[in-house]
């Protein structure tokens, strides 16, 4: 029993107002479907069921599209680049305005942290609507040559570890380049969208400019592939990454993709031991470890591991796991039961591959998905768990002697997302950022982003950039 | 990944009800009740010693605090006030605050203190030669005092704000545990900034570490700056998940503080009544 | 009119901006300003003397370390917000710019609103200036070496004299959205817009000293912030003298201030209507390059 317990401090639910049941937000409208079906969305905390949603069908992805369509050729690309601006941070405002209601929303649909989505997230989506606001009216500037044009219609699937972020993320930039967009948030976590949705009706947002289609799979499938659109974006796995570019393989489509990763964290001997491991904590049990950029492989330097695993161990357990609304939480819920069921598996095989598995003293509510904070020591490249991403908490460990293989060990992956590296050397930093083959490295620190920072992959971890001014590429017809 | 981004993520922590109460009182008894100036006065000290005794004297459940910190020529009148109390006596030594004086002028001033009644002692590091790298003679400093201070604590003040990194901070902390200090202090409170969050923070990890590595527990207080008591329960927090169970007791960690006692005894009372308090509830002192 | 429907009005007093708070001039003087075709009694507006403008670069100086340390988000969103306020106190400026300027309510209107928009436009630069004028450098050896843009401190302004909003935020926006802590001389005739802008930006999250506006002569104030040995840059365009131009210009050189000049040829001023490009953004930037090596 420890000294000095924390009482339970929940965040309220009451500014919430989830309703029964949704549509679908086309032609700036709830509408119903035409084709599509109903299923339901739960809170993977408690598995309550929170509400119904549709799945688009064929038709609907249609009358979306042609709604983007309709808006873009009679409204958005009429419009000054000021004027989309304003647009923007009318957004971005509304954003700033409702962010305790969205915070507790996401929570409730995604099941992480209330202090996770409070102080990370929303203030993140409000950042980046108000980022890319300011470059509506600057495209001159933007570095693409004189006015350049936006695509069209942009069809944008986004995944469900940070349901309005990666909205935000698609969003802004699209609409700044003068695009209109159909959006189809993960199956798992639709609320936070929907929201979204009467957040552009009460900003007034032109009809069509923003059009919401929920959905799985199929629907996903049917947006990306639809004749009408012109330009693709989607955050997910790498698998269906691959399958949309085979699809959009012959179309004029643009297209960027952000994918999987394994992200190596590498220690060097001279780093301050305290700060690497809050980082190594950070990279892979922030967000439960649903991060695409995770540092899922931790490598470090052998004459150092010993060290840095007792101070890692020790620091795990002041990791609390629990209710997602609760402000002290650390560690929320496992997002569906198929993700815990990934988890679950790839930990096993784990464990069949002969590393050592440790996780520290964790109580496990009963209802709702829940893992622990899970370290894997002993693992060599070859293993299953060093390879494949497992995308949930869990840890890999391996280790390096030198400079040079650490950067080998690191680039051993079809992935090449991020990297992270800890050395109190510059120098070193440098040296090991250029030779790493990943698109974000961290130094010294981890998992940090800003909407001026452009974000994306090497290699199979997608193409494209995020952010910054490099983001505006993907939505002009440069 | 910082200190400072670890002190800040740890501030995040909401502490409630039952939490509350338990922090409230925990730092109520962790408080050195200061007073360090120049127009001190026997009749002060005993205002502060009684006010000490019985903080809030609506509420006989309220606990008396750690102890009182003063100028070692008052000593003797804390002596008379607090006697069989359990209150202790910390006497700033060591030609506090600057520490700028001869080394047998600080041992004497230590000495008297001590003989005239002071279990504990505040003595301060000499950083005119830490910043100019004399460690060694930085390090025999401390030495000389634990020796002259006898039976009584000593609790070595590294004045943070004068040291100004981090490393040197970690640093200084080694050599005062290494020395022989029974207690690492931030702060004299006549410099700014005093105690921070990220500083007791990397001090926090000093004494664990020395404990990791030595076998032997050393103390952190936390001294100057420290008003609010919303800001005492974040030390807490801080202490809790940083250096963890074995600390949190006033034999191991301590608020250097005047001001914070009354918004500690409103938050306080505000549990208990459930409605805010007002500063004409409390006395001065 | 001193009466409107029979009431009678609450006049308004006029007083330098410095530091945050508003002062009377330390020479307690004051001038005149009447509307544009001299026919209305306006206000008194206070008289700036040469020490007001001594404690002008004071509270200018001690602002900049916070100002010029705040994130580009920051000061973005600050600036942002300031653009809300005066979308709410739009009516005002439209009375006050027809009045001083001698404009019709269309024409106001249409300078206030451009003047907004300007505002907004230069907002949204703090976080992408960056991204545009810094760069990483690949020089032929094993160094990271990048430039980073960064304020270059404090920038006196001689604001234009007849466009006395729109032409006032051109000047004044960029230097602040920049980073840098501002001092800026109003238009001598035409004052009210920039005494209403010093008090949206007195009740605005913009730290004080950032923004200092004195009004009064500009002919008598603008030589001795010309040879100010504190100042770093200085925008004088809204002296329209040629002759005195040059003189602040060599004054100027004292301590090698960059300085903007007035727009060229006679006293007409620019299109401020037009669009700005990245001139006055540059202008009060330094560059800095950095070199690290790089190795194991």
């Amino acid at each position: 029993m420890p000294t000095f317990e924390y009482a339970p401090a929940p965040e309220s639910r009451s500014i919430v107002d989830i309703q029964p049941s949704y549509g679908l937000y086309i032609g700036g409208e709830m509408v119903e479907p035409i084709d599509g079906t109903r299923f339901k969305t739960v809170n993977p905390a408690t598995e309550e069921v929170l509400s119904e949603v549709v799945a688009a069908g064929p038709q609907d992805v249609d009358r979306a599209v042609d709604a983007a369509r309709s808006a873009y050729d009679g409204t958005w690309s009429r419009l000054s680049g000021r004027d989309r601006g304003k647009y923007l941070y009318r957004l971005a405002r509304l954003v700033q305005e409702r962010s305790r209601e969205l915070a507790v929303l996401e929570s409730i649909d995604n099941g992480k942290p209330i202090r996770e989505s409070r102080d990370v997230d929303v203030p993140l989506v409000a950042a980046h609507f108000f980022y890319y606001a300011g470059w509506a009216d600057k495209l001159d500037y933007a570095g693409f040559g004189p006015d350049p044009r936006a695509l069209g219609v942009a069809a944008q699937v986004i995944p469900w570890n940070f349901p309005l972020l990666m909205l935000a993320w698609k969003i802004a930039p699209a609409l700044a380049c003068g695009n209109t967009v159909v959006l189809k948030p993960a199956e798992t976590t639709p609320l936070t969208a929907l929201a979204f949705a009467d957040i552009c009706q009460q900003a007034d947002l032109p009809p069509g400019v923003v059009n919401i289609l929920t959905g799985a799979g199929d629907t996903g499938r049917a947006l990306v592939e639809h004749p009408g659109v012109d330009k693709v974006a989607f955050t997910g796995s790498t698998e269906v990454g691959r399958q949309i570019a085979r699809s959009v393989a012959g179309t004029r489509k643009k297209v960027t993709l952000e994918l999987g990763g394994k992200a190596a964290n590498v220690v060097f001997d001279d780093a301050p031991l305290d700060q690497a491991i809050e980082g190594i904590v950070n990279g892979i049990f922030f967000n439960q470890g649903h991060v695409c950029c995770a540092g899922s492989r931790l490598l470090v330097q052998e004459s150092v591991a010993d060290e840095l695993l007792a101070g890692l161990k020790r620091r795990l357990t002041t990791l609390r796991l629990g209710d997602p609304l609760d402000k002290n939480t650390d560690i929320g819920a496992i997002n569906s039961a198929e993700q815990l069921a990934k988890i679950r598996l790839l930990s096993e095989v784990g464990e069949t591959e002969g590393a050592e598995r440790w996780s520290p003293p964790c109580e496990l509510p009963g209802r709702g998905f829940w893992f622990p904070p899970t370290v894997f020591t002993g693992v060599s490249q070859s293993h299953r768990i060093a390879r494949e991403e497992i995308f949930g908490p869990v840890l890999s460990v391996l280790t390096f002697r030198t400079p040079a293989e650490a950067v080998e060990k690191a680039n051993n992956t079809p992935y090449g997302l991020s990297a992270g590296v800890w050395t109190e050397k510059g120098s070193r930093i440098l040296w090991m950022a250029q030779r790493l083959r990943a698109g974000v490295v961290w130094a010294n620190t981890f998992n940090r982003f800003d909407p001026t920072s452009p974000f994306g992959g090497y290699k199979e971890s997608g193409y494209g950039r995020e952010g910054g001014r490099h983001g505006l590429e993907g939505y002009l017809d440069v | 990944m910082g200190v400072e981004a670890r002190a800040a993520a740890l501030a995040t922590r909401s502490i409630k009800t039952t939490a509350k109460a338990f922090a409230l009182d925990l730092a109520i008894r962790m408080v050195d009740l200061t007073t360090l100036e120049g127009q001190d006065t026997p009749g002060k000290v005993r205002a502060l010693c009684a006010k000490g005794l019985r903080p809030d004297p609506t509420d006989p459940s309220c606990p008396a605090v750690a102890a009182i910190c003063l100028y070692g020529d008052l000593v003797p009148t804390a002596v008379e006030a607090l006697e069989g109390s359990g209150v202790h006596i910390a006497a700033v030594a060591t030609a506090f605050p600057s520490g700028r004086a001869p080394l047998d002028v600080k041992l004497a001033d230590t000495k008297a203190a001590v003989a005239a009644g002071a279990d504990e002692i505040d003595m301060v590091i000499d950083r005119g030669a830490f910043l100019a790298g004399r460690y060694l003679d930085v390090y025999d400093e401390i030495v000389a005092t634990k020796q002259a201070s006898g039976d009584a604590h000593l609790k070595v003040i590294l004045e943070t704000g004068e040291l100004a990194t981090y490393d040197n901070v970690r640093r200084a902390s080694w050599l005062a545990m290494l020395a022989g200090g029974d207690f690492i202090k931030t702060s004299t409170g006549k410099v700014s900034p005093a105690a921070t969050l990220p500083v007791t923070l990397v001090m926090l990890e000093a004494v664990r570490d020395f404990r990791d590595q030595t076998g032997r527990q050393v103390g952190v207080k936390a001294a100057g700056g420290i008003r609010a008591a919303k800001d005492a329960v974040r030390y807490l927090v801080v202490v809790n998940e940083v250096a963890g169970d074995d600390w949190l007791s006033p034999d191991w960690f301590r608020f250097g503080a005047s001001s914070l006692l009354n918004d500690l005894l409103m938050q306080r009372q505000k549990l208990t009544t459930g409605h805010y308090a007002g500063p004409d509830y409390f006395t001065l002192d | 009119m001193s009466e409107r429907n029979g009431r009678l009005e609450v006049r308004k007093t006029y007083k330098l901006y410095i530091g945050g708070a508003f002062h009377r001039s330390e020479s307690g003087r004051t001038y005149e300003i009447r509307s544009a075709d001299g026919a209305r009694f306006l206000a008194n507006a206070a008289l700036a003397s040469r020490k007001d403008a001594r404690d002008a670069v004071v509270a200018a100086r001690k602002a900049f370390s916070g100002w010029s340390a705040a994130t580009a988000y920051n000061r973005g969103q600050v600036l942002y917000r300031v653009a809300e306020m005066l979308e709410g106190r739009r009516s005002q400026f439209v009375d006050e710019v027809g009045a001083g300027e001698g404009l019709g309510r269309a024409d106001a209107e249409a300078a206030v609103d451009a003047a907004i928009d300007r505002w907004v436009w230069y907002a949204g630069w703090s976080d992408k200036i960056h991204q545009v004028h810094g760069s990483s450098n690949p020089v032929a050896g094993p160094y990271f070496d990048f430039s980073v843009p960064e304020p270059t401190g404090v920038v006196a302004l001689v604001a234009p004299p007849a466009s006395s909003l729109l032409g006032l935020v051109s000047v004044m926006a960029p230097v602040v959205v920049t980073g840098n802590a501002a001092v800026v001389v109003a238009s001598e005739s035409a004052p009210l817009p920039a005494i209403t802008l010093a008090e949206v930006l007195a009740t605005s999250d913009l730290p004080g000293g950032v923004v200092n506006l004195l009004t009064g002569h500009p002919a008598e104030i603008a030589p001795w912030l010309a040879s100010h040995m504190d100042v770093n840059a200085i925008d004088l365009s809204g002296i329209d003298d040629p002759e005195l131009a040059a003189e602040l210009e060599t004054a100027a050189a004292e301590n090698l201030k960059r300085v903007v000049r007035p727009p060229a040829g006679n006293a007409t001023e620019p299109d401020w209507a037009a669009d700005p490009g990245l001139e006055r953004l540059l202008a009060f930037l330094e560059t800095k390059t950095v070199w690290h090596p790089v190795g194991i």
